[in-house]
């Protein structure tokens, strides 16, 4: 069912440079009534690998992928995609310009089947008319065809071909996390940042969300990913950035991360440790 | 596997028209139990309040944006289509595309402040729309007749008076056929499943690129387009016209139609404003209580059948008809 053709659309087009500045996040601030849920935080993800974001529980990992994607807006500082500022762009032109996300806190479309929601995902680069759309025009047909192909591809991709028909209530927790996955796939994205794909998974689960991981930023897409499991993280990230109290505490290799001073200290009595063992 | 995968391709490709056709034989044969003329006006209540739960059901069945202000349109549409052809000597059939094009452009430059707001926020702004434009209607005597209501010569073409309602049963039909048409078309197109996504996620759906304050614009404007040329279309047929029929109630009502028939099904709402508009007009007792009955619809419908009857019944019988 899968052609080849179809699945060579997902490899990169040119092969990224290592040095390139993907995303940006300059001295970026946001709080929520007296909580500074992110403080000054700068950093850089370069394309064409995995990078991690970690931190306790209320570190503010999640408002940070907000304020990346546009769904939060900063109180200061600039998030920059590709090296041009798209503070002030609204999430779906953040979407345009190569950016996608999944939810920690699953937001699935209920309407849909799981073959349609990818479907959405897929139609960021298709016709929106919606005129085209009344009049169900040839290039809508193209475009649906094309969505069709592309979400089936990726629900096989993700494991999901079975559910193919069903709706988001009608499918297990797991299940969920690769749609929404699937989904963000199906609109190519440069940058992926995957909130805690792994949590609520067990081992067999993760191990595969593990490798799914590792097969998404295989196909070129460079991944930022939050995650506690930290068996996971230092497995597969290459860099890793520590948040605490909305601040930025390290940033560094794994091998960096475990030994920081800072970090031990952060984490004692729990935090990495215990994750880890 | 493969079977499945056919099988769910045939319903969701050919389906579509083949249920076009069933819908259309239903129309055409419909007549020949018409016993009088009265069976061909009710006829002609149900195609144009199905015309308006098309509509409507895109904006909130699909899109989950509840509007209690469509009776407004409807009433812009006719009263527009009206006055433009009384007071200004314009042809029906220019007044009523141009007055569609008018409400339409007015939907759109009030949809996106509207829009914001969600859930009793948003209903009670369409709410108010539809207030405003009632009180007009009832004010503005000198435009409109008040709440004694507007009477409309025939429509002329060439020598013909257009005054049988029977004719006009032919052009509402195969206008409810192409408006049926359209919106399945938009269901199934990227822009519907767009609608559909940010009924549940707006923010899923804009972070998979949907510009959402521009989708659900476009819907509330098309919705109020085909609410206008019913509005059209009534005047042109009934020839009367009354600010009640742009009140709180007939919102009300449309509302009622589209939850009885099944919010997010577009043969739900055919369904819905075939049985909630015809029953009081054929049954005497269900029009004196007419305003109780719709809201023990409502309410029972909510408890017994929240998804409405079609994908109800559609479920019971293991089809799909009713998506
Ligand atoms: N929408 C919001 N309104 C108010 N407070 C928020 C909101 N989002 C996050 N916060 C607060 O910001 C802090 C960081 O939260 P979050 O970004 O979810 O952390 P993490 O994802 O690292 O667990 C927390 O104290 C949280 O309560
Ligand atoms: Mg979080």
């Amino acid at each position: 069912m899968t052609s080849s053709i179809v699945r060579l659309r997902l490899e990169p087009m040119i092969a990224p440079q290592p040095s390139h500045r993907l995303l940006e996040i300059r001295n970026l601030s946001r709080a929520f009534g007296g909580v500074k849920a992110v403080n000054d935080v700068s950093f850089v993800v370069t394309a064409g690998r995995i990078h991690a974001l970690i931190g306790p529980n209320g570190a503010g990992k999640t408002t940070l992928f907000n304020l990346v994607a546009g769904v939060v807006r900063p109180s200061a500082g600039q998030v920059l995609l590709d090296e041009r500022d798209v503070t002030d762009l609204p999430t779906a032109e953040r979407a345009q310009a190569g950016l996608q996300r999944t939810f920690q806190n699953l937001q699935t479309f209920s309407e849909l089947t799981a073959l349609e929601s990818v479907m959405v995902g897929a139609h960021l680069r298709s016709e929106p008319s919606f005129l085209k759309a009344l009049f169900n025009t040839p290039a809508i047909r193209q475009a649906n065809a094309e969505a069709r192909d592309r979400a089936e591809m990726l629900l096989q991709r993700v494991g999901l071909d079975t559910f193919r028909d069903s709706r988001s209530d009608a499918m297990p927790y797991g299940a969920l996390k690769r749609l929404d996955i699937a989904r963000a796939l199906a609109a190519e994205p440069k940058l992926l940042l995957m909130d805690e794909p792994a949590a609520g998974l067990n081992p067999a689960e993760t191990a595969t969300m593990r490798d799914l991981i590792a097969d998404i930023a295989l196909q070129g897409v460079t991944v930022l990913l939050v995650e506690h499991d930290m068996k996971l993280v230092m497995s597969i990230a290459e860099t890793i950035v520590v948040l605490d109290q909305g601040q930025k505490l390290a940033e560094g290799t794994p091998d960096e991360i475990r030994r920081s001073p800072e970090v031990i200290r952060a984490y004692l009595g729990g935090g990495i440790r215990r994750r880890r063992s | 596997m493969a079977t499945g995968t056919t099988l769910s391709a045939a319903i969701s490709l050919g389906a579509p028209l083949g249920r076009l056709a069933i819908l259309s034989a239903i129309l055409i044969v419909l007549p020949l139990s018409f016993p009088n003329p009265f069976f061909f006006d009710v006829a002609v209540k149900v195609g144009l309040s199905a015309i308006v739960c098309v509509g409507l059901n895109l904006l909130s069945g699909y899109a989950g944006q509840i509007s209690l202000g469509h009776a407004g349109f409807f009433a812009l549409g006719a009263y527009g289509t009206a006055l433009l052809s009384i007071k200004l000597g314009v042809h029906g059939l220019i007044a009523a595309p141009v007055i569609a094009t008018v409400v339409g452009l007015l939907a759109h430059v009030i949809a996106r402040p509207i829009l914001k707001l969600k859930g009793h926020y948003l209903a009670m702004a369409t709410l108010g729309l539809g207030i405003i434009i009632s009180i007009v209607l009832n004010r503005e005597i000198w435009l409109t007749g008040g709440p004694d209501g507007l009477s409309v010569p025939a429509m002329r073409l060439g020598e013909f008076k257009l005054r049988a309602i029977e004719f006009w049963y032919w052009i509402v039909a195969a206008f409810l056929i192409v408006a049926v048409w359209l919106a399945e078309n938009l269901v199934n197109s990227p822009a519907g499943r767009s609608l559909r996504a940010l009924h549940s996620s707006e923010i899923a759906a804009a972070t998979a690129g949907v510009d959402v304050p521009r989708a659900k614009a476009l819907v509330f404007a098309f919705s109020a387009v085909l609410a206008s040329i019913a509005g059209a279309f009534f005047v042109f047929a009934e020839r009367f016209i009354t600010p009640a029929d742009a009140g709180f109630l007939r919102s009300v009502e449309f509302l009622t139609m589209i939850v009885f028939g099944g919010l997010g099904s577009t043969y739900g709402a055919l369904v819905g404003a075939a049985i909630l508009t015809a029953l009081p007009q054929l049954v005497a007792a269900f029009a004196e209580y007419k305003h109780v009955a719709i809201g023990i619809v409502l309410i029972a419908t909510m408890i017994f059948m929240p998804r409405g009857i079609v994908p109800t019944l559609a479920d019971l019988f293991g089809r799909r008809v009713g998506r």
